[in-house]
C-alpha cells in the first residue's frame, strides 16, 4: 500500500528550542494511526508543520504523492487534510451550523452555500450536535465545541483527518460517544492521525503508534509493542530500568 | 436570491422616499439636508464592509472618498470628461490603490493595523498637499461651465443629488449582497478567528485584500459627485480625520455588521450632527456628543441600535437579515 502521507526528516527550530527534529513516519491510506508522548514532546508542533500553520526549517511532507511542503493552510485543506484543534477554535459570532458551513464552504469541495448547508446538517447528525444547530457556538459545553472542531473538519470532506487531543477534558461517558465517532469516520474511508493522552483510547483506535519525546521520534509500531517499549516508558516516567521493576513486582 | 429579502425591496422604497421628499415641492435646503444624510449612510455602510464584516477597524477609511473626490474632480473639470465616467474611474482608480495598500498593511492585526490606516490618511493628505495637478494646498474649483453639459447648476445639483442616492442605494445592496454570499461568510470567519478561517481554508490573505479594495469603491464615487457638488475641493476638507472617527461612531450607533444597523446609525447621526451645528448654543459641541455616544453604545449596547433591537425581539432578526 501506498503512503498517504509521507512526513521526512522534517526539523522546526523556534529560536534556541529545537521543538522538531528529524521526524519521518507515514501514514498509510485507511490507517488510524495515534501520535503520543509526553506534554511538550512536540505533537501539536508537528500538526502544525503537517497542515502548513508553521514553515518547515528542513524535511519533507507529501500528500497522495504531492509535495505539500509550507503550502499554506487553507491550500492543505483544499487538497484533503483537515484538523481540530486542541485548544477549541469555534468561530463564536456564529450559530453551530454557520461554523460547519464554513468547513464545507472552503473544504476540499469548496462547495456553494446551498450544498454546503446540507452537507454541514448532515455531519451534525454524524457527531449528534443536530439539536444544537441553530444555537450559538458560545453556547456549547466543552464536549460540544470538541465535536463541533470534528463536525467542521469532516463537512471538508477530508481524505486525512488530524485530530488533535479530542477526548481531553471530557468525562467517560463523553469519551465512548466520541471513540465511537472516531471509528466512524475510519469506517466512512478517511484515514485518521491522532495525538492522544488517553491510553485506553489509543490502544483500542489506533493500527499504529509513533511516539514522540523532546521533539524526536521516540518508537513507531502497534500499540501493544508500543506500550512495552522501555524507552517509551521511562519517557513517561521518567526512571531507566523502570520496565523491568515493575515486571518485576508483578 | 437578493430579490427575495425584504432588506433588498427596503433599500429601494428608502431611496425612492430620499428622491420623492425634496423633489416633491422643489425644496432645495431639504435636498442638502438629505444629501449628506446619504454621504453619511454611503460611508458607513462601506465602513462596515471592514470593520463590521471582516474585524479591521479602518480609521483612515475617509481617505477613499477625498482621494477619489479629487481624482473625480481632476477628470471632470481639468480634464472635462463625463460626471459619471470620471466618478466610476475615480472609483476604480482608487480601489486599485487601496489593493496595493491592502497588500501592504492586512498583515497586520487589531490596534496595528488600525495605527496604519491613519499612517496611510495622512500620507495621502500630505501627497495631494503637494501635487501639482491637485492644486497643491489651495485644491481645486469647479468652474461654472462644468454645469452647462447637465444645463446649468440648478439641474446639475439634482441630477448629482439623484446620483448620491443611487450610490447609497448601491452601497446598501452591496453590503446586503456580500453578506448573504459565500464571499461573507469567509469574510465573517475572518471576524470572528481568522486563524481558524484559515485552517478551515479561507484564503483570508486574499478575501481582506479584495474588501478593502470593494469599500473604497463607491465612497471614491461618491467623493467625487460631492465635491463637484460643492464646486471645490481642498485637502483639509477632502481628507477630514474627524469623519473618518464619526464614521465609526456612525457604525457602532445603528449597529456593525448589519446592513441596516449602517444605514440606521449613518442616517441618525448625521441627522443629530446638523441639529447641532445648526443650533446656536451648541455649535461645535457635536463631538463631544459623538464621543459620549460613542462610549455610551459601547458599554451597554455593543450590537447598536439594530443589536439592541435583536436583542429584546429576537424574531426580528430572522426577518430583517
Amino acid at each position: 500500500m501506498t503512503a498517504l502521507l509521507e512526513v521526512s526528516g522534517v526539523t522546526k527550530r523556534f529560536g534556541g528550542l529545537l521543538a522538531i527534529s528529524d521526524v519521518s513516519f507515514a501514514l498509510a491510506e485507511g490507517e488510524i494511526v495515534g501520535l503520543i508522548g509526553p506534554n511538550g514532546a512536540g505533537k501539536t508542533t508537528l500538526f502544525n508543520m503537517v497542515n502548513g500553520v508553521y514553515k518547515l526549517d528542513r524535511g519533507k511532507v507529501s500528500f497522495a504523492g504531492q509535495d505539500i511542503t509550507n503550502r499554506p493552510p487553507n491550500e492543505v485543506v483544499h487538497l484533503g487534510i483537515a484538523r481540530t484543534h486542541q485548544i477549541v477554535k469555534p468561530l463564536y459570532g456564529m450559530t453551530v451550523v454557520e461554523n460547519v458551513i464554513v468547513g464545507a464552504c472552503f473544504g476540499r469541495d469548496y462547495l456553494k452555500l446551498k450544498p454546503a448547508r446540507k452537507v454541514a446538517l448532515e455531519v451534525l447528525e454524524r457527531v449528534g450536535l443536530s439539536d444544537r444547530a441553530d444555537t450559538s457556538a458560545r453556547s456549547l459545553t466543552i464536549a460540544g465545541k470538541k465535536r463541533l472542531e470534528v463536525a467542521r473538519a469532516l463537512a471538508a470532506r477530508p481524505k486525512l483527518l488530524l485530530l488533535d487531543e479530542v477526548l481531553a477534558g471530557l468525562n467517560p461517558t463523553e469519551v465512548e460517544v466520541m471513540i465511537g465517532i472516531v471509528r466512524d469516520i475510519r469506517d466512512s474511508g478517511i484515514s485518521v492521525l491522532m495525538i492522544e493522552h488517553l491510553m485506553q483510547a489509543i490502544m483500542s483506535l489506533s493500527d499504529r503508534v509513533v511516539v514522540l519525546n523532546l521533539g524526536a521520534k521516540l518508537a513507531e509500531g502497534r500499540p501493544d509493542e508500543v506500550v512495552q517499549d522501555s524507552n517509551v516508558v521511562e519517557a513517561y516516567l521518567g526512571f531507566p530500568d523502570i520496565v523491568d521493576k515493575l515486571r518485576g513486582v508483578q | 436570491m437578493i430579490f427575495r429579502h425584504p432588506v433588498f425591496w427596503l433599500t429601494l422604497v428608502f431611496a425612492g422616499v430620499m428622491i420623492w421628499l425634496p423633489l416633491h415641492g422643489n425644496n432645495v435646503s431639504l435636498r442638502e439636508d438629505l444629501i449628506l444624510v446619504a454621504v453619511a449612510i454611503i460611508l458607513a455602510s462601506n465602513l462596515n464592509l471592514m470593520i463590521g464584516y471582516t474585524g479591521y477597524v479602518n480609521f483612515g477609511h475617509i481617505v477613499f472618498y477625498g482621494l477619489g473626490g479629487y481624482v473625480g474632480l481632476y477628470l471632470a473639470t481639468v480634464r472635462g470628461w463625463n460626471l459619471v465616467l470620471s466618478a466610476l474611474l475615480a472609483g476604480v482608480v482608487v480601489s486599485i490603490c487601496a489593493l496595493l495598500f491592502g497588500l501592504g498593511i492586512l498583515r497586520l492585526r487589531g490596534a496595528y493595523f488600525a495605527l496604519a490606516t491613519i499612517g496611510i490618511l495622512v500620507a495621502v493628505q500630505s501627497f495631494v498637499s503637494n501635487f501639482d495637478p491637485f492644486g497643491r494646498s489651495t485644491g481645486m474649483y469647479v468652474s461654472f461651465e462644468a454645469y452647462q453639459p447637465w444645463g446649468g447648476a440648478r439641474r446639475a445639483l439634482w441630477i448629482t443629488y439623484f446620483l448620491v442616492i443611487a450610490v447609497m442605494a448601491l452601497s446598501m445592496i452591496l453590503s446586503l449582497a456580500i453578506k448573504i454570499s459565500k464571499f461573507g461568510l469567509g469574510l465573517f470567519a475572518i471576524r470572528e478567528d481568522e486563524d481558524a478561517a484559515v485552517v478551515l481554508g479561507v484564503n483570508a490573505t486574499v478575501y481582506k485584500a479584495i474588501i478593502y479594495s470593494v469599500s473604497a469603491f463607491l465612497p471614491a464615487v461618491a467623493g467625487t459627485l460631492m465635491f463637484y457638488k460643492n464646486g471645490m475641493v481642498d485637502p483639509s476638507i477632502a481628507f477630514e480625520f474627524m469623519l473618518s472617527l464619526e464614521g465609526i461612531v456612525m457604525l457602532m450607533l445603528g449597529g456593525k455588521g448589519t446592513v441596516i444597523g449602517a444605514a440606521l446609525g449613518g442616517g441618525l447621526y448625521e441627522k443629530l450632527r446638523s441639529y447641532l451645528l445648526t443650533s446656536p448654543k451648541l455649535s461645535n459641541f457635536h463631538l463631544v456628543i459623538a464621543g459620549g455616544l460613542l462610549l455610551v453604545v459601547v458599554l451597554f449596547a455593543p450590537g447598536g441600535l439594530i443589536g439592541w433591537l435583536y436583542r429584546f425581539v429576537p424574531r426580528s432578526e430572522k426577518v430583517i437579515e
